[in-house]
């Protein structure tokens, strides 16, 4: 401390001669502006949605294949195909497929999990059909040569290597296995031995059979003509067909409460805290409700269990509770992160917080602070192209559109505090959990063992 | 509340399309950024920065402190973003929790990140809260509660946060931890800026109150305000909330000048967590204040190097030769335009335990030493002008980054103006200067952080 010699103690800053002073009233609210959405389905079963959405001259494309397993190979194989299906074409290579989509500031990204293919990017809206054309390229032509594949096989080994070294992921496999046990929903991840099985032929015999478009969703957003947008989008993809549609994930079974699984993580500092149960889907009557209670709960940094565990003991950096959908169902997940000395505390109040909302529900300034949060920060999440390309899909995949999105404040503000509390009974009982604690079991074994419900090492 | 590594805001030409979707050539397409600004500096000295966009229904309100961990002092490794978090737990109106649940009940999103040379809060809300939002960061620039407890509290979660996104994961902290202490000598540049725990565990209320007193004077921040704002109702709501704080000194801003290297300091540091040996060389830049060209001409080249499949070090690196998993190239340690100068040109790679260190530094070196000898084609250097445009639009269609953006550089180089203009800025520069960049890095000594997988104590509370 150099620039002063003399300042004012902690309590001096603390306090003005004028005194504390009212909080300012809330303004007027303007309407969440939302575009009209249009909607064509190619005749190769394509779904094509198109929104107007200026502001800046972009365009966000995000395409979505259902892509379910339909082999034991079928992940490693998958990895692969997303990792090679921009490496070549029958006229371009890896490079020239950069350079096409760079002349208009675009990037396409792939990524595949248990239940799609998605396709994800962005450019200069004045590009769209060169992205289009790229798009239509690797879909009809990709080749997957098999230099490429052979070295995505070699980074793919390593990168699983990486992510299998995350304490995140360790948690999440865990978790996965516990839910679900070996439905094909738990394999977000290949062995590295299964990619250092594969070979080119079936990466382009797993294009062939399953990236295909009856099914699939393709969404537009920007500064755009939608009508004219679908019209390139017909003709870029014009050459993309199948005669069967795209392969859906088969609904797991929902996981039965039961013990968290401990599970050994050697020399870890900390440990993850994962507990899930049932939820509802976007469609279920009740969403809007739950929603709001998990918000009290642990939805956001104004919660009871971020206040508790964090704001007052200082046990984690973050604490988050929240609906993850699945075929057929929606779980909720309660997830933290914390030391391990304070591991069998931090679990000691979550039960609590778990039981507390059930037994104390949501007080009416609770469900008013939730409610307003909900609201306000979808408002946030749609006011770009990204954020609203990403929600229409997700959407579309449900069966919903933009009259729920429009409509979504509308039932929110409708919600009750008896709903609320009804939905935290029904959702948010300690006993309907079950899950895992990853983390060092010499440690932390001893302690979360003796709260009970705890099976493993 | 944590460290943001802030993306790097940038703009450009596109090349013109046919309606059979390819190249007629280069041009330069008009990609106007007609974005208005509007200051003003209260009495007191706070300068304010307005940015009207009528579109949206979203209002963003950030204060830019002028501190970051580079001015911490010695033995409190840590502070500076250990006093953003005690920044939100209390002022004179606001009990602790108040803040955040007045942000978030209003519909807002909240955070604040400290990085080199500043330190930000802000929040993005429905526009309905705009004034709900400067009293909230009025009250705590004028009069913070700093209590024992809060600081207590803050040192615990402080501590997990650096658990969970340093000590029990891969690769925690590599680079912006681990490379500086190699590139650099002076304690302002080298050390952790998450800092050491037992320096953290000393921090007492004390030290909280005269780094307070000391660089959060009204004079020492910047207000930043965007959205569907009038600009007049808006600088009087500005003048009501913080127009009342007392004016302080402001501390003379210090220079972190310090020569750059004459050679290559090597360093290795052993990972637990880590299944892969990673590499980081850390190179001195520009300072942007006095030669931005030159500056921009490294963000220019970083893009060369490791943007996109087509970029150099991606072709060669990960594609020709093998040598690494994963590469990428960055001017700026924390992001571009993100300090003052010394700021740090790094080059990471993660690599096969197979690939020695030596091989994957010595193709970077023949990567530049090329491009040095034979500069860029204006084609390669327009393709990633066209990307840093189209990332420049993204960022401006959220409020959040836009207002981020402008009011970090309007802090550091007294410019917001600098992000409007940087599509035409980097859009003009020449092969040669890209060249030139790359020889500059080429010509200079640099630090060089080997991270290598292994056994390594990791009980770090007893350090």
């Amino acid at each position: 401390m150099t620039a002063v010699t003399t300042h004012r103690t902690a309590e001096e800053i603390g306090r003005t001669t004028a005194g504390p002073r009212e909080l300012p009233p809330l303004g007027e609210t303007r309407e969440v502006p939302l575009p009209d959405v249009v909607e064509r389905t190619l005749p190769s079963g394509l779904r094509v949605l198109a929104a107007h959405r200026p502001g800046v001259p972009m365009v966000e494309v995000r395409m979505r294949v259902p892509f379910a397993a339909r082999t034991p190979e079928h992940p490693a194989v998958g990895e692969l195909l997303s990792s090679t299906l921009l490496t070549g074409t029958a006229s371009r290579d890896r490079v020239e497929i950069d350079d096409e989509l760079a002349a208009v500031g675009a990037d396409l990204g792939v990524s595949i999990d248990p239940e799609r293919l998605s396709i994800g990017g962005s450019g200069l809206a004045e590009g769209l059909p060169r992205i289009l054309g790229v798009l239509g390229d690797v879909l009809t032509a990709a080749t997957h040569p098999d230099t490429e594949v052979a070295r995505e096989r070699e980074r793919l080994a390593e990168r699983i290597a990486v992510a299998r070294a995350q304490p995140r992921t360790i948690a999440r496999e865990a978790l996965q296995r516990k839910r679900f046990g070996d439905h094909p929903i738990t394999r977000e991840m290949p062995g590295a031995d299964e990619v250092a099985a594969v070979t080119a032929e079936q990466v382009r015999a797993l294009q062939a059979a399953s990236l295909v478009p009856g099914g699939a969703i393709l969404t537009l957003v920007g500064d755009i003509d939608p009508d004219a947008a679908i019209d390139e989008v017909a003709g870029a993809l014009a050459g993309w067909t199948a005669d069967h549609l795209a392969h859906e994930l088969e609904a797991p079974p929902l996981p039965e409460p039961g013990d968290l699984l401990l599970v050994h993580r050697p020399g870890s500092v900390q440990s993850q805290l994962r507990l899930s149960g049932r939820a509802l889907r976007r469609g279920d009557d009740g969403y809007a409700a739950l929603q709001l209670a998990n918000l009290v709960f642990g939805g956001y940094f104004s919660s009871r269990w971020m206040e508790n565990i964090r704001e007052d003991k200082g046990y984690t950096y973050g604490a988050h509770s929240g609906m993850e959908f699945v075929p057929g169902g929606s779980l909720l997940g309660v997830e933290t992160d914390v030391a391990s000395d304070v591991t069998a505390a931090a679990l000691l109040e979550t039960r609590y917080e778990l039981g507390r909302i059930v037994a104390v529900p949501p007080t009416p300034a609770e469900v008013e602070a939730a409610r307003a949060y909900a609201i306000g920060s979808l408002l946030i999440s749609l006011d770009s192209q990204g954020g609203l390309a990403g929600m229409l899909t997700s959407l579309a995949a449900d069966g919903l559109d933009v009259d729920w999105l429009r409509a979504h404040p509308g039932r929110l503000s409708a919600v009750t505090v008896d709903e609320v509390a009804a939905a935290a009974l029904e959702f948010f009982a300690p006993s309907t959990f079950t899950g895992v604690v990853v983390g060092d079991a010499d440690v932390i074994g001893a302690g979360v063992r003796a709260l009970g419900g705890i099976t493993g090492p | 509340m944590g460290h943001r590594a802030d993306r790097p805001i940038p703009a450009g030409p596109a090349e013109a399309v046919d309606s059979a979707g390819r190249v007629s050539g280069p041009r330069v397409s008009v990609s106007p950024v007609s974005i208005e600004l509007h200051r003003a500096t209260l009495a007191n000295g706070l300068r304010v920065l307005l940015v009207p966009d009528p579109a949206t229904p979203v209002v963003g309100v950030a204060v830019h402190v002028d501190v970051g961990f580079r001015s911490e002092p010695e033995g409190r490794t840590g502070f500076a973003h250990l006093f953003e978090h005690l920044m939100f737990q209390g002022s004179e109106s606001l009990e602790k929790l108040a803040h955040f649940r007045h942000v978030q009940g209003s519909g807002g999103v909240f955070n604040g990140s400290t990085h080199q040379d500043y330190t930000d809060y802000f929040e993005v809300l429905p526009a309905a809260a705009l004034e709900r939002a400067l009293f909230l960061e009025a009250d705590r620039l004028r009069a913070p509660k700093l209590t024992q407890e809060n600081l207590a509290n803050q040192i615990d979660v402080v501590k997990e946060e650096i658990r969970l996104n340093v000590l029990n994961r891969p690769y925690g902290g590599f680079p912006w931890i681990l490379l500086p202490p190699v590139l650099y000598d002076t304690f302002p540049n080298a050390h952790n800026g998450y800092g050491d725990f037992s320096e953290l565990e000393q921090a007492g209320l004390d030290d909280a109150a005269a780094f307070f007193d000391t660089y959060y004077a009204p004079g020492n921040a910047q207000l930043t305000v965007a959205g569907p704002i009038d600009v007049d109702t808006t600088m009087a709501l500005v003048e009501k909330h913080f127009g009342d704080i007392p004016a302080r000194p402001t501390p003379a801003r210090p220079s972190f000048f310090e020569p750059v290297p004459g050679a290559e300091r090597r360093q290795a540091v052993p990972d637990a967590h880590a299944p892969l040996p990673a590499l980081a060389m850390g190179f001195r830049m520009p300072d942007p204040a006095t030669d931005l060209d030159g500056y921009l001409a490294h963000v220019l080249l970083a893009s060369v190097l490791g943007d996109g499949e087509a970029a150099r070090l991606q072709r060669r690196l990960v594609h020709a030769d093998g040598l690494v998993t994963d590469v990428s190239a960055s001017a700026g340690l924390m992001g571009s335009l993100d300090a003052r100068d010394p700021d740090t040109f790094t080059v990471t790679a993660v690599h096969p335990a197979a690939v020695e260190p030596d091989k994957v530094v010595g193709a970077v070196d023949e990567e530049l030493e090329k491009l040095a000898a034979t500069p860029p084609s204006t084609d390669e250097l327009a393709r990633q002008v066209a990307r840093w445009s189209a990332s420049l639009h993204q960022e401006n269609d959220r409020v959040m980054y836009r207002m981020l953006g402008l009011g970090a550089r309007e802090l550091l180089y007294g410019r917001a103006e600098i992000t409007l203009e940087l599509t035409d800025r980097l859009a003009v520069l020449t092969p040669a200067q890209v060249a030139a960049a790359a020889g500059a890095l080429r010509g200079a000594g640099r630090g060089v952080l080997l991270v290598e997988p292994g056994a390594q104590d990791t009980q770090e509370d007893d350090a």
